[in-house]
């Protein structure tokens, strides 16, 4: 019976705000995995002051793009790269003057905290020691797209492409290192510091790495623009700020330079 | 199709064909001993035998990620003995194959096996025959149409294996990446026309398994 209940309590959440006349509106907000746990925590406060539910599907940001553009219901799009938002913004799949980049971050590279292997510079990565480094696709997913270029620019990605493992989205390949079934990885440095089974070899400095930026927008076709532009607005509160810069994003006064 | 397409093709079919070889001794063996011999435990082997049949492959892929896992107990071993790295590499990809192909092997084999009259065997027997002789004389031969479909079962599986695979070898392309990888992942980065194009290549070899399955398994002509 108690299984009976859950499904049928699947039903209408599924589905969304469909009981936004009694003033409890579901907002479903598609966003980049490395933002997974501010976001939960910034989505709770929300919840509790305004009766508003917010669903969160975090996913790589190329993933959550092409299910966006394959017509899934979403309110607001919050991704890792400027790229896969462009190209809903092209698409016209976003409400023009909604977009805003605000968030920042910046890559590190991480070994297992426990038995990880000696790595004190990105060019430790191309010793014979490591035979594995796991990072987000680099083809698609926003994280491994950064961590791309920044190799590029230090002259080791033809070195190390044949040691990508790469994965579905940053937070697989933090997971990748936590269980020691590769040698190293690239992610975010936020992504770092919410595990204690990886530490951080060596950062990445902000004027060495990619231009990482966050944009987040409305979506064309959100099924409650009302209550996503409430919290749309939430996200660039001070409340919310704080949240971010507690868990290590750098927010800026302005779009990303 | 481009270079990379053939050689992902290659390779699928050899990672099949390489699970299939190691399905074939190991489910002969097992679907015999299930099907003719008496012993304490056998249900509870019939049991985890089957069970990749029944448990989502995620599952399945789980368990051996966490087995054979650098960390994992079997994984470990592997490493400290023979230096074999097994996941994210090709011979994950094999076992991920084998694992999910052996329990329809083995229902399709010990079902034909069970139908071979001991009769036939015994009579054998007393004609003088040893053991090996009767079973590849006589039992294996009159198995033969539910061994081929088991094999041929067993080899489309794993042409079609996604679940345990992606677990334990991952996406790497050119060294883990097999066909329903390929088209997973085609269809998340919105190369929806090359996923169509993998799709065809996928249903194309599906079709020739079939069509090879029923020409083996056509009777005699008298």
């Amino acid at each position: 019976m108690p299984i009976l209940l859950l499904v049928l309590g699947a039903g209408p959440a599924g589905r969304g705000g469909e009981q936004a006349g009694k003033g409890r509106a579901t907002v479903i907000v598609f966003a980049a995995a490395s933002l997974t746990d501010c976001l939960k925590e910034i989505a709770g406060g929300y919840e509790k002051r305004t009766g508003d539910r917010v669903v969160l599907n975090l996913a790589a940001s190329s993933t959550l793009a092409v299910q966006v553009r394959a017509g899934a219901r979403a309110d607001l799009f919050f991704s890792a790269d400027e790229a896969g938002m462009q190209a809903l913004e092209d698409g016209g799949l976003i409400v023009k003057g909604t977009r805003r980049s605000r968030l920042s971050n910046s890559l590190a590279i991480i070994v297992a905290a426990e038995g990880g292997a000696e790595v004190n510079s990105p060019q430790d990565l191309a010793g014979a020691k490591i035979k594995r480094v796991a990072l987000g696709d680099p083809q698609a997913v926003p994280a491994g797209v950064y961590a791309r270029e920044y190799l590029r620019r230090l002259k080791l990605w033809s070195a190390l492409e044949p040691k990508v493992v790469p994965m579905e989205s940053v937070r697989a390949a933090l997971a990748a290192v936590e269980s020691g079934n590769v040698d190293a990885g690239i992610v975010y440095k936020t992504d770092a510091a919410v595990s204690r089974k990886v530490r951080i070899a060596c950062e990445a400095p902000r004027e060495d790495g990619p231009r990482i930026s966050y944009p987040v927008a409305l979506l064309a076709d959100a099924p409650q623009p009302e209550a996503a532009r409430g919290f749309l607005e939430h996200l660039g509160s001070e409340q919310a700020e704080a949240v971010f810069r507690k868990f290590g994003f750098i927010v800026l006064a302005g779009p990303v330079p | 199709m481009s270079a990379e397409d053939w050689q992902l093709l290659w390779f699928t079919g050899r990672m099949a064909a390489l699970s299939t070889c190691l399905v074939l001794p190991v489910g002969l063996a097992l679907a015999w001993s299930l099907a003719r011999a008496r012993w304490r435990g056998k249900a509870l082997v019939e049991a985890l035998v089957s069970l990749p049949l029944v448990l989502p492959p995620v599952v399945t892929g789980l368990v051996l990620l966490k087995l054979f896992g650098r960390r994992g107990p079997l994984g470990h071993w592997l490493y400290q003995h023979l230096g074999w790295e097994v996941v994210f590499t090709w011979k994950a990809v094999v076992l991920a194959l084998a694992v999910m192909s052996l329990p329809l092997f083995v229902w399709a084999a010990r079902a034909s096996l069970q139908e071979v009259n001991p009769l036939l065997e015994q009579l054998a027997r007393t004609l003088g025959a040893g053991e090996w002789r009767v079973l590849f004389t006589i039992t294996l031969p009159l198995a033969r149409r539910g061994i081929i479909a088991g094999t041929m079962l067993a080899f489309a599986r794993a042409l079609g294996e996604f679940g345990a695979t992606i677990m334990v070898a991952g996406n790497i392309p050119g060294q883990t990446t097999t066909l329903p990888v390929a088209i997973y992942y085609s269809v998340e980065l919105g190369k929806d026309s090359r996923a169509w194009m993998l799709a065809g290549l996928s249903a194309t070899l599906a079709f020739l398994a079939i069509w090879a399955t029923q020409r083996l398994l056509r009777r005699p002509k008298r």
